[in-house]
């Protein structure tokens, strides 16, 4: 059957296109839209997701020890992130708090998770968007340009012209595609030296870490580190260069991906001399973390409480495929400072799956709608993939302060030392006018270079813990009767949180958040439409192909700019209902051994 | 690619490779079981041989591939405009790719034990609008290709998504198709378990497959439980280089001790994995040998019959008991030794005269 365009049915002009599944993101992500391609833009949007797997229902009545080895699984790109919160909800629940050595040994592990991920995301999967290959095919008049515009950074970088970066993106063929992918490598390494293995950690437990922590260990991580270090130097003016010529080439590219200021933070990598892991104090070692948690709207940062943010968190319905929970028990009326807890709080969330057909006009995907409640209004926060809402939150804070890092109050400033080849760099991360898939993509290199730093400052305060003697990772603990635990990071593509009941010494509840159902969110129960959504709705469309021929690049580009992690699709209308002919040979990893 | 454009028909033949006898093998890559991705992320930490090395066909005979792995896939056109992704799928069910492998990662949910919707679906069906569940892709598929390769311990034998009290009745690919289940090409269906794979684990079985398919070598040696047998051979006991503690009778108390952790919840003594000896990525990282209790990932019986996780092995009691009887009586014998090997020999001084034993001849 030879695929074929579809007018939709509705008389409006609209094209009928969809994107599913979506490659070169994490999991399955579908794309539906209607586009006018008249106006050259997207009308509608819907993201849905196809995959159901459960966890919270067969996680009742098990060991809570095990939530960390389970929850890791949710997902295949950050589970160690998973791991990691889940330690840090059963640290609470427990009423442990591990060594200092054992959290600065997580926080290594989990800098390096950064580092690794950001730079496969970007390099291999994300950087195939803007490569020469995808542009020759999608916008050859920017191609032209880019053969004549000089890397303003070619010095640092050593890519003469732009088309030069685009080139060395190209799959496989592609110098810097092929580097990046050894750079994911030894990133994982960095990883694996203290989290036993990737992705799904083996040495994680509540109470600390099973890692023996020697002076070889560290010296394996900084030599690595400082590769890395030497890396960051040559890809953020590459990126930079990169990015800001898409603004000069393509005029009104900022609308791209473009929303509504409205991210969150949960903050992340904890300061072992504040953070003690009790609900009680919650708000002073949230605002010590390294990475400040925050909401920010319009360019304001509403808070950064994690108490605040914890009780502010709303798990909706309205087009998803779950029966609700209302008149359910309530697991948790108050939390332990006394604040009532409502019902649609992850603590007290029960999930019912109803499996059913997917109808865009009503149900449409198993994810959910988690919104953030202001006292007023049910706030669609996104994300934005995680490091533009880090930055952000952490730079309007001005509360990091750690030499390699400065947060400045507009700015956060990233100092790197001298390293083999190249002298001491500072880079400065400015709170950009947008948040759209180009501040979203640049904000993620800047935060590759921020989690090096942070690395840095970790492996010294580990290095002078072994030096003194202190060795110990790991504290006993009790798994108690009865107890409540939250733990809240960032995973690489952003807000995480694990709510967990036990009763009888079993979890009666547990609820993770990660950020994607917050990014892939859909049509909530009051018809505010999740972030993708949202997004993509917004998106112009500048791709210079006909609707025969038409990838979709822009929309593509707006929601990998998300990083989404898990199957998603979009359906776009696109034209006059045309029959497609051509397909094209295998490409990407297709057809290179020709 | 872009300059080589081709109508779909001639694309069936298997692509215009232009005068090469060996066909160009496709692999169809299926993400959406029941998945994390975590096997996909991890091959791409494969070193032995790495993904560009197998894609280029930078090992002497491997024969030429086409990868449709939605991870890192070029193709991200819309269902309706080109490069679309799932088209070759459909090309797959309808016979136009011959020869391809299918590879399958997640674990398979039970779709008959609920009145409608989907567990898992991997693209949109053009007559209904709704998703093809992965299932539906099974039983289209498996009996069209060469071989079929399940991928991590979902895929191979239903893994974490198949825990007891699981609402899916998630199952792996074996369960579903059948222990016995032949290809038509007469390969049983090849197992690679772990959560995650171990990268080189799968670069290895899936470099193995290329060479059998280009007929250079025998058919692929799998034990009962499907497993490449020189992979998932022994145990990770056998390969953890704790086992001295471990003999010795000497077992860590607590988490972050160099001893051995199987008072701790380490089931390495009878879990078939080969991740303590070989490293998780270029030899760093691992599980037991480096302070991770093994929760056996890659064993049919993952996770329940191991759970909690953190509790003793039941049966690692008596034999823990005795290596701490005997271990002791070694541990004190060894002493002994080590304080005498701990020194140098004699003959190794400064000073006018040589006593190495050596006779000058003259
Ligand atoms: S740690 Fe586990 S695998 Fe290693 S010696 Fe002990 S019981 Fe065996
Ligand atoms: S050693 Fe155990 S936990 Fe580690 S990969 Fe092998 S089976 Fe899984």
């Amino acid at each position: 059957m030879a695929p074929t365009t579809k007018a939709a049915g509705d008389g409006s002009g609209l094209v009928e296109m969809s994107w599913d599944p979506i490659t070169r993101i994490v999991g399955s992500l579908g794309i539906h839209t209607k586009i006018d391609f008249k106006q050259k833009k997207v009308a509608e949007c819907y993201s849905t997701s196809s995959v159901f797997r459960g966890y919270s229902v067969f996680m009742r009545g098990k060991d809570p020890r095990d939530a960390h080895f389970i929850t890791s699984r949710i997902c295949g790109i950050c589970g160690d992130n998973h791991a990691t919160c889940s330690v840090y909800a059963q640290n609470m629940a427990y009423g442990v708090k591990p060594p200092h050595l054992g959290e600065w040994i997580i926080n290594l592990g989990e800098a390096a998770e950064y580092m690794f991920d950001h730079n496969i995301f970007q390099e291999n999967l994300v950087g195939v968007d803007y490569c020469e290959k995808m542009v020759r095919e999608t916008n050859p008049g920017v191609l032209e340009l880019a053969e004549r515009t000089e890397a303003p950074h070619a010095g640092d970088h050593g890519y003469k012209t732009i088309a030069d970066i685009m080139r060395s993106l190209n799959p496989i063929e592609g110098e810097f595609y092929r580097e990046a992918l050894q750079v994911s490598r030894y990133t994982r390494e960095m990883f694996c030296l203290m989290e036993g293995r990737h992705v799904h950690p083996s040495t994680l437990y509540p109470g600390g870490v099973g890692t023996v922590a020697t002076v070889q260990l560290f010296t394996d991580y900084l030599t690595r580190l400082m590769r890395y270090v030497e890396f960051m130097k040559k890809v953020v003016p590459l990126h930079d260069d990169l990015f800001d010529f898409f603004y000069q080439a393509l005029p009104g590219y900022e609308e791209v991906g473009r929303r509504r200021i409205l991210l969150g933070c949960w903050g992340s990598l904890n300061d072992p001399d504040h953070c003690d892991f009790t609900y009680r104090n919650m708000t002073d070692w949230g605002r010590k973390m390294f990475v400040t948690p925050g909401v920010v709207v319009d360019g304001k940062l509403v808070t950064n409480d994690l108490t605040e943010i914890n009780l502010g968190i709303r798990i909706l319905l309205g087009s998803s495929y779950y029966e609700d929970w209302q008149g359910q028990e309530q697991f948790v009326t108050h939390d332990p400072l006394g604040n009532p807890v409502d019902p649609r709080h992850p603590w007290n969330q029960h999930t019912i799956p109803q499996p059913q057909k997917r109808n865009f006009d009503d149900k449409y995907s198993w994810v959910m709608s988690p919104r953030w409640f202001d006292g007023k209004d049910h706030l669609a926060l996104d994300t934005g993939g995680g490091p533009i809402a880090r930055l952000w939150s952490t730079a309007l804070s001005g509360l990091v302060d750690i030499g390699y890092i400065k947060a400045t109050g507009h700015s956060v400033v990233i100092n790197l030392p001298r390293s083999m080849t190249k002298p001491e760099t500072t880079f400065e991360w400015k709170i950009p006018q947008w948040s759209n898939a180009i501040e979203r993509n640049r904000a993620r290199t800047y935060f590759q270079a921020y989690a090096a730093a942070a690395a840095l400052h970790f492996a010294e305060k580990a290095l002078a813990e072994v030096r003194a003697g202190k060795t110990q990772t790991w504290e006993k603990f009790e798994v108690p009767d009865e107890g409540l635990g939250c733990g809240f990071t960032e995973a690489v593509r952003g807000v995480l949180s694990h709510h967990m009941v036990i009763r009888d010494g079993k979890i009666a509840n547990y609820h993770p958040y990660p950020p994607t159902p917050w990014n892939a969110s859909v049509r909530d129960s009051y018809g505010t439409p999740g972030p993708y959504e949202d997004a993509v709705q917004n998106t112009p469309i500048f791709e210079e192909n006909s609707p025969e021929n038409f990838k979709g690049i822009d929309i593509m580009r707006a929601v990998r700019s998300f990083d989404p992690c898990l199957p998603c699709g979009v359906h776009m209308y696109v034209g006059n209902g045309k029959t497609v002919q051509t397909m094209h040979v295998p490409t990407g990893l297709s057809g290179l051994t020709a | 690619m872009g300059a080589t454009e081709t109508t779909a028909t001639e694309e069936g033949r298997g692509g215009s490779q232009g005068g090469d006898e060996q066909p160009l093998i496709h692999i169809l890559w299926i993400n959406a079981g029941l998945s994390c991705d975590g096997d996909s992320v991890s091959l791409t930490a494969a070193m032995q041989p790495s993904i560009e090395e197998i894609v280029t066909g930078a090992l002497p005979g491997l024969p030429k591939i086409a990868v449709h792995w939605p991870l890192i896939d070029f193709e991200c056109g819309p269902v309706q405009g080109a490069d679309n992704f799932i088209e070759w799928f459909f090309k797959a069910d309808r016979g136009e790719l011959e020869p391809f492998v299918l590879v399958v990662e997640g674990s398979i949910p039970n779709e008959s034990i609920k009145q409608e919707g989907y567990w898992c679906g991997f693209g949109d069906d053009p007559a209904t609008g709704q998703p093809i569940t992965t299932s539906e892709w099974l039983d289209r598929l498996a009996s069209k290709a060469t071989a079929v390769v399940a991928i991590g311990t979902c895929a191979t034998y239903g893994g974490i998504h198949a825990m007891a009290g699981n609402p899916t009745g998630a199952m792996g690919v074996p369960d579903y198709l059948g222990w016995e289940w032949k290809s038509k090409a007469g390969l049983p269906i090849v197992c690679v378990p772990g959560c995650p794979i171990q990268p080189d684990n799968f670069a290895e079985t899936l470099t193995y497959l290329l060479y059998q398919l280009a007929g250079s070598a025998p058919m692929i040696p799998l034990d009962d439980k499907l497993r490449p047998t020189w992979l998932f051979g022994a145990t990770v006991h056998e390969g953890c280089d704790r086992g001295g503690y471990y003999e010795q009778g000497q077992f860590a108390t607590e988490y972050g001790r160099p001893e051995c952790l199987v008072r701790l919840g380490c089931w390495g003594p009878v879990v078939k994995c080969n991740v303590a000896k070989r490293g998780w990525i270029n030899g760093v990282g691992g599980c037991p040998n480096v302070g991770g209790i093994c929760i056996a990932c890659t064993m049919p019986g993952f996770p329940d019959k191991f759970m909690p996780f953190m509790d003793a092995p039941p049966g690692s009691h008596i034999s823990s008991n005795a290596s701490s009887a005997y271990g002791s009586v070694i541990r004190k014998l060894r002493e002994i030794t080590t304080k005498t090997v701990d020194k140098e020999p004699k003959w190794r001084h400064s000073g006018d005269r040589l006593t190495t034993g050596y006779r000058p001849p003259w």
